[in-house]
């Protein structure tokens, strides 16, 4: 049943693949509009470059965590999801799989092109991708308790960010300061170290935590 | 559809439930209470499923149906009083009692995006594409598998749907207005499966405004008093 869901998710995904490029979409002109906004200088650039690529793969998230439950809500697919006989946390962990596949590992991809473009110094690369990497399924999973506790609501827009921000500032301040300690030539494990715990917690909690927020959205 | 193996013989070691005995009631309540904006639903609501029964939920436009349908299946916690799967109490029972489960819905769950084949491969990963084209074809839409669902008429949408009774071999279908959108020929035809399903030891729970020309149990929502014929 799990790997049905997940392949007719991943299906659905491809089939839809306009929305999904939305997100990747926004995080690239948001990326490519601060030399022009800022200064084409590129010292000045490369100090800002890990903050402004951080900020718009955590904004561009945002954007694309709306798509995780909604239209499975609206046409009654996820009510037959929680009849599943399985746990709804693993039906929970699918659904952050494909939103981490479709939507979180294209940031990390096109990050270091966007670095480039922002003359991100050369330090600073390979902390930019691993933290990508590391973070951005953290991302996935605390946005899926976000969604699942909006999804009813037809007004949630401004709702989920607020919920699910807060619990997104550690990942965007230890994710940059390791890109900045890259650029410094210091060590960045530790900051890696911390997203790989706050990973680690998160796997364990966010999937039980969003499969009882659906199941709130669902009772009314 | 083979539903031999259905009772358990250990059903009998409960101690709680009422009849807990291997061919006992399937589902039973005690006492359901239900309010909606201080309104009340229904209360005191007790009943006994027996496997074979067609049991009809009927009652106007805000009786409760709806709302008795979603605390059977396990999606509304906001009610009081006590459900029994097999003579145990529900809470202890939910994953024997969502495997043994076929629930269509108001929304079907069907995606316009995939295929009638890759909706049905979904709800049914167990099924081979044979079984997905025959039953397709006994819901009348051969010709149809691989086309995108949001092409088809919404009659036709909801036959995917009902596709899945030919599918999942589920003793215990909770099918909320099945008949939506169905044509005329097509409502006997369901009627005749879910007779045959009941005759075949299934229970068949449902909603539905249609005149049924077949033999059920009504379990009468709304107004002040509530007509219990069940018990």
């Amino acid at each position: 049943m799990l790997m049905a869901l997940l392949k007719r998710d991943l299906l659905l995904a491809f089939r839809n693949r306009g929305d999904l490029l939305n997100p990747l979409m926004f995080f690239m002109i948001v990326a490519s509009l601060f030399p022009l906004a800022v200064s084409p200088d590129p010292e000045l650039l490369g100090v800002i470059a890990a903050g402004v690529i951080w900020v718009g793969a955590l904004l561009a998230t945002l954007l694309s965590l709306d798509l995780m439950f909604k239209s499975d809500y609206e046409d009654g697919s996820l009510e037959q999801m929680l009849l599943m006989p399985q746990p709804a946390m693993l039906m929970v962990l699918v659904k952050v799989l494909v939103h981490w596949l479709v939507a979180g590992l294209p940031l990390a991809f096109i990050a270091p092109l966007l670095g480039l473009m922002l003359g991100l110094p050369n330090g600073g690369f390979m902390p930019l991708i691993l933290s990508l990497l590391l973070a951005t399924p953290i991302l996935s999973l605390l946005g899926a308790i976000g969604a699942g506790l909006t999804v009813g609501l037809r007004k949630g827009g401004m709702l989920m960010p607020l919920l699910i921000l807060p619990l997104y500032i550690p990942v965007l301040i230890f994710a940059s300061g390791s890109v900045q300690a890259g650029v410094q030539g210091s060590d960045y494990l530790g900051h890696m170290a911390f997203l790989g715990a706050y990973l680690a917690l998160t796997l364990v909690v966010a999937p039980v935590a969003a499969a009882a927020a659906l199941r709130i959205s669902l009772a009314r | 559809m083979s539903l031999q193996n259905l009772h358990n013989p250990d059903t009998t070691s409960s101690t709680t439930g009422p009849n807990a005995t291997g061919n006992g009631p399937w589902l039973s309540a005690r006492g359901l209470f239900c309010e909606r904006d201080e309104r009340v639903l229904f209360s005191e609501l007790n009943f006994d499923f027996l496997p074979g029964d067609i049991v009809r939920i009927a009652g106007p436009n805000g009786a409760g149906k709806s709302s008795l349908m979603r605390i059977l299946l396990g999606l509304s916690a906001g009610f009081e009083g006590e459900l029994f799967w097999h003579g145990k109490p529900m809470a202890q029972q939910v994953y024997d009692f969502r495997s043994q489960l076929l629930y269509l819905g108001h929304q079907v769950g069907v995606k316009g995006n995939l295929t009638p084949e890759e909706n049905l491969a979904w709800f049914s990963p167990a099924a081979t594409q044979d079984d997905i084209y025959g039953a397709l074809k006994k819901v009348g839409l051969s010709g149809y598998e691989d086309l995108l669902t949001h092409g088809l008429s919404a009659g036709q949408q909801r036959r995917v749907a009902l596709a899945r009774l030919f599918l999942e071999d589920k003793p215990l279908w909770i099918l909320d207005e099945p008949f939506t959108a169905i044509d005329k020929e097509g409502v006997s035809e369901l009627e005749q499966v879910v007779i045959n399903h009941a005759q075949a030891g299934g229970l068949v729970i449902l909603t539905t405004h249609h005149d049924l020309r077949v033999p059920v149990k009504t379990l009468m929502l709304g107004g002040t008093e509530t007509e219990m014929p069940l018990c």
